[in-house]
């Protein structure tokens, strides 16, 4: 049965069973392996994506749920050839170590800052629990506050 | 790839004749490990194996260790074009494909350093890659790729300064001793001619390799000690990256596996009928111990795959558990050691540690296509070399008919190390029996967690004997689980210390376990002495401080980490700090944690410092990175992490019942180096040995509870 899916700003048409979660319908119909499998009961985080700019775990989100969505992977994070600002400070930062989980995390930290521009610590604990087994974890926190920062900065020139 | 040559050295096959011994003739004629280049060199710009310059002037430099995430590939490069005195913006970095050529050669320089003459020490480098290459190893882990391969980089590195600077002086018509060579360039200052390495490459690939060249005085190093990014960094925030899970060809299948849930247990019977009709299966793959189903897509077989029902049998472990494990144990270790008779007060303590998984975010994938005779096989893999052989052992094939190429891990912590690639002969087992379709098998989570190699669980007996002052007559122990002399070892003057193996074996496989029998003991020995400073009446910092005096290197460690902590300021009621040091690797660790127990027992850990000597630090920013990670997956285990056995099988199945801890637990790490200039240490481990014990002496300091087995979590810390 053919699914429409908005993804990453195109329109795509799969022909798969309504029931397969979104994951494998990303990496393997669409070939978008970026978003990454890592338990399949939305325990991790690995699978994180945007959903018309909400972060979902989508290794138990069946396809047929997301049509009409407009969905953004980390493939679709960057705009016109320039890095997100969570992409660019995970570089300036020295984030990812084996760098499996940071999709889904940057797409988590990504969500949260449209949400909130400035997180507590408590907000980063309560919004980012998707499980790196490096343990970047000191790093990932300090990305967040200091993309933060620079948006606090654009602001108040903005201003 | 064409044929070999020694381009240094003519005839070196024939002195060592296949063999690996080398006899006098050979260590005299040895050729150095890093001359062996390809007979296209020339036209490569191919100064060394490891170092190819090509006439845009960018060096780009050969790894011949694995990605994954520990920095290594980076800081080798930094090695090397430190010496070469390479532009760093001019450097790329290849990982070394899987090829006997690229056979691990520099390993035994983590061991041994560099106190050799240099044709015994080349002689060294080539006897150990010809055992290398034979036994097909190209392995990353044991915390080697800096310490060991390291100087083979620098000895490239500066191999290649000198054939590009004696090519520069043949090329101004100047003694080479007036050239220079910095920032990729060569200078003659006195004429004013200058060159490029670019446009002095391919003159430079016909002069002759040389074998010993002079390194450079580390006070004089410009790119090692700085903090550089990491080159693999950019293509894991944008999602371009193929990890082994990735991986994709056309015309590809997919691949779902049940294994047999008992270790050793085999397939006794299933009927294939109810998935052979479920949508885009193409087959169901019976094999001795587990059953596959192959289709056009992954989730497709899983789906099928949930239709079966497999039966096993359990070879006979159907009552073993973890409490039958741990039953054994305490038998086997027996009485605790004796202790003098004359002392004032003994102690005895028993510490208990569980199996840990490896629970790498990638779960075990590998694709492989079988057509006849030969095999192609994609995964990623911590010893590419190794999975070949293992992967043509599984097929019955040579190595030679087998081509793999290595992928970036999605975590290793040694479950991707040699002789525990039964995910990819899992794969080719299956891609035959589709041939010739490539399959890509994927694990399940529950795949993944069930058929691990573990760390090993541990059991520890000690005893300790003070003296009337308070101080150590003697330290025993007797230890089940596994041990050697590194994981044993204790920095104190301590005049009667004794350990001794009394192992109960048991089915569960296991493994390397990132810092492999470290983690168990730095965790029996550093709680010990921490049991052994209260029973004194002693501060656990002084009382191992007094006992340092023989070894200062851990000694100025352990007073560095005391220092960050601001070890005596006091605290609040409820929260504590723990000390703890280990030697792994080659690197000295001490910690300090700083644990906050609530009265109805919740623990938090809000802060570690970190102390290291390493020796000397190639990348800073790398460095800190492997000490800050090895910290929080340290504590996973030590919170939270245990694998436990019950009727033969791993209970825990995913992340639902495999806990790690994530964001809200995971503490600020400080850490600092010492540079004591001592050979350089490893950096991806020995982070890992000093937590559990620095956190479980924290809590006793913070609650008079002293924890003895892990994980922390099933130890009631709460006050009435």
């Amino acid at each position: 049965m053919a699914i429409t899916l908005e993804v990453n700003g195109r329109t795509r048409s799969v022909d798969v069973d309504p029931q397969t979660p979104l994951l494998w319908v990303l990496r393997d119909t669409l070939g978008l392996t970026g978003t990454k499998f890592g338990c399949g009961m939305a325990a991790c985080g690995a699978c994180t994506v945007h959903l018309d700019g909400r972060a979902v775990r989508t290794c138990t989100l069946p396809v047929s749920a997301a049509e009409g969505a407009s969905i953004t992977t980390i493939e679709g994070l960057a705009q016109d050839g320039t890095l997100h600002k969570v992409q660019q400070a995970w570089i300036d930062n020295q984030v990812p170590q084996c760098g499996y989980c940071q999709s889904g995390m940057i797409m988590a930290v990504s969500a949260l800052l449209e949400q909130r521009p400035d997180p507590s610590d408590e907000q980063i604990d309560a919004a980012v629990t998707n499980v790196c087994r490096c343990g970047t974890f000191v790093r990932i926190r300090r990305a967040i506050h200091a993309v933060a920062r620079e948006t606090a900065g654009e602001e108040v020139r903005d201003g | 790839m064409g044929k070999w040559t020694r381009r240094a050295f003519i005839g070196a096959g024939s002195l060592v004749g296949g063999g690996f011994v080398l006899g006098v003739a050979g260590i005299t004629l040895a050729p150095g490990r890093h001359s062996l280049v390809s007979d296209d060199a020339a036209e490569k710009g191919e100064l060394t194996t490891w170092i190819t310059v090509t006439p845009d002037n960018f060096t780009t430099i050969l790894v011949p260790h694995c990605e994954m995430g520990q920095g290594s590939q980076t800081a080798l490069a930094m090695m090397a074009a430190e010496e070469m005195e390479a532009d760093w913006d001019l450097v790329r970095i290849n990982e070394a494909p899987a090829l006997d050529a690229y056979a691990n050669a520099y390993l035994l320089r983590a061991f041994t350093g560099d106190p050799f003459p240099a044709p015994i020490g080349r002689a060294i480098d080539y006897g150990a890659y010809r055992l290398a290459s034979w036994f097909g190893t190209q392995v990353t882990g044991g915390s080697m790729a800096v310490r060991g391969t390291g100087f083979g980089m620098c000895v490239a590195g500066a191999a290649a300064k000198e054939m590009l600077l004696a090519a520069a002086a043949e090329r101004f018509g100047v003694p080479v001793s007036e050239c220079t060579a910095a920032e990729s360039r060569v200078t003659h200052a006195a004429s004013g001619q200058s060159a490029s390495f670019g446009e002095l490459a391919r003159a430079a690939t016909a002069i002759p390799v040389p074998p010993h060249p002079a390194l450079k005085d580390p006070d004089t190093y410009t790119l090692r000690r700085t903090a550089r990014q990491r080159f693999d960094i950019p293509p894991k925030v944008d999602g371009s990256v193929t990890f082994g899970i990735d991986f994709t060809l056309p015309g590809m299948l997919y691949a779902a596996v049940d294994i047999a849930p008992v270790q050793g247990g085999k397939l006794v019977s299933v009927d294939p009928g109810p998935a052979e009709n479920m949508p885009g299966v193409k087959q169901v793959v019976q094999l001795e111990e587990a059953v596959a189903v192959v289709a056009d897509s992954y989730w497709q077989a899983r789906q099928a795959l949930g239709k079966l029902s497999p039966v096993y049998d359990d070879a006979g472990h159907g009552n073993v558990s973890s409490a039958s494990i741990f039953a054994a144990f305490d038998e086997s270790l027996g009485d605790p050691p004796d202790m003098p008779t004359d002392a004032a007060t003994v102690i005895t303590a028993d510490y208990r540690v569980p199996f840990l998984a490896h629970a790498t975010m990638e779960p075990m994938a590998c694709t492989a296509r079988v057509e006849g005779d030969q095999a192609e096989v994609w995964a990623g893999t911590q010893d590419p070399l190794n999975a070949r052989s293992m992967a043509a052992s599984a097929l019955d094939f040579d190595a030679s008919q087998v081509k793999l190429t290595n992928l970036p891990l999605g975590g290793g912590y040694g479950r991707r190390l040699p002789f525990t690639f039964d995910y990819v002969q899992l794969a080719v087992r299956i891609a035959r029996a589709a041939s010739p379709a490539p399959v890509k098998m994927v694990w399940s989570r529950e795949n993944d967690i069930q058929h691990d190699f573990y760390r090993p669980a541990a059991m520890s007996r000690f005893a300790g004997a003070l003296d009337g002052q308070g101080r150590p007559l003697a330290v025993a122990s007797y230890y089940a689980g596994g041990g050697n002399a590194e994981a044993v070892f204790m920095p104190y003057a301590i005049a009667d210390r004794r350990d001794d193996a009394r192992d109960a074996a048991h089915h569960i496989r296991t493994g390397e376990w990132r810092s492999v029998l470290n983690s168990q003991h730095g965790f029996f020995k550093e709680s010990f002495i921490d049991e052994l400073a209260h029973a004194a009446g002693k501060d656990p910092y002084r009382f191992r401080r007094d006992l340092m005096g023989d070894h200062p290197r851990h000694r100025a460690v352990l007073d560095r980490a005391a220092a960050m902590a601001d070890w005596d300021s006091p605290l609040p009621a409820g929260e504590g700090r723990g000390i703890a040091i280990c030697e792994s690797f080659g690197s000295i660790v001490a910690q300090v944690a700083h644990v906050a127990v609530s009265p109805a027992g919740d623990l938090r850990v809000p802060r570690v410092w970190v102390a290291v000597d390493c020796g000397d630090v190639v990348n800073t920013d790398t460095a800190t990175a492997q000490m800050e990670g090895g910290v929080i997956f340290a504590l996973s285990a030590a919170m939270v992490g245990e694998i436990t056995i019950e009727g033969g099988r791993i209970a825990e199945s995913n992340f639902g019942d495999h806990l790690m801890i994530r964001m809200a637990d995971a503490p600020d790490v400080k850490v600092e180096f010492i540079r004591s200039n001592a050979w350089l240490g490893g950096l991806g481990e020995p982070s890992v040995p000093p937590v559990a014990p620095a956190v479980t002496n924290a809590i006793h300091a913070a609650t008079g509870i002293r924890v003895r087995d892990l994980p922390i979590k099933n130890q009631d810390l709460s006050r009435a």
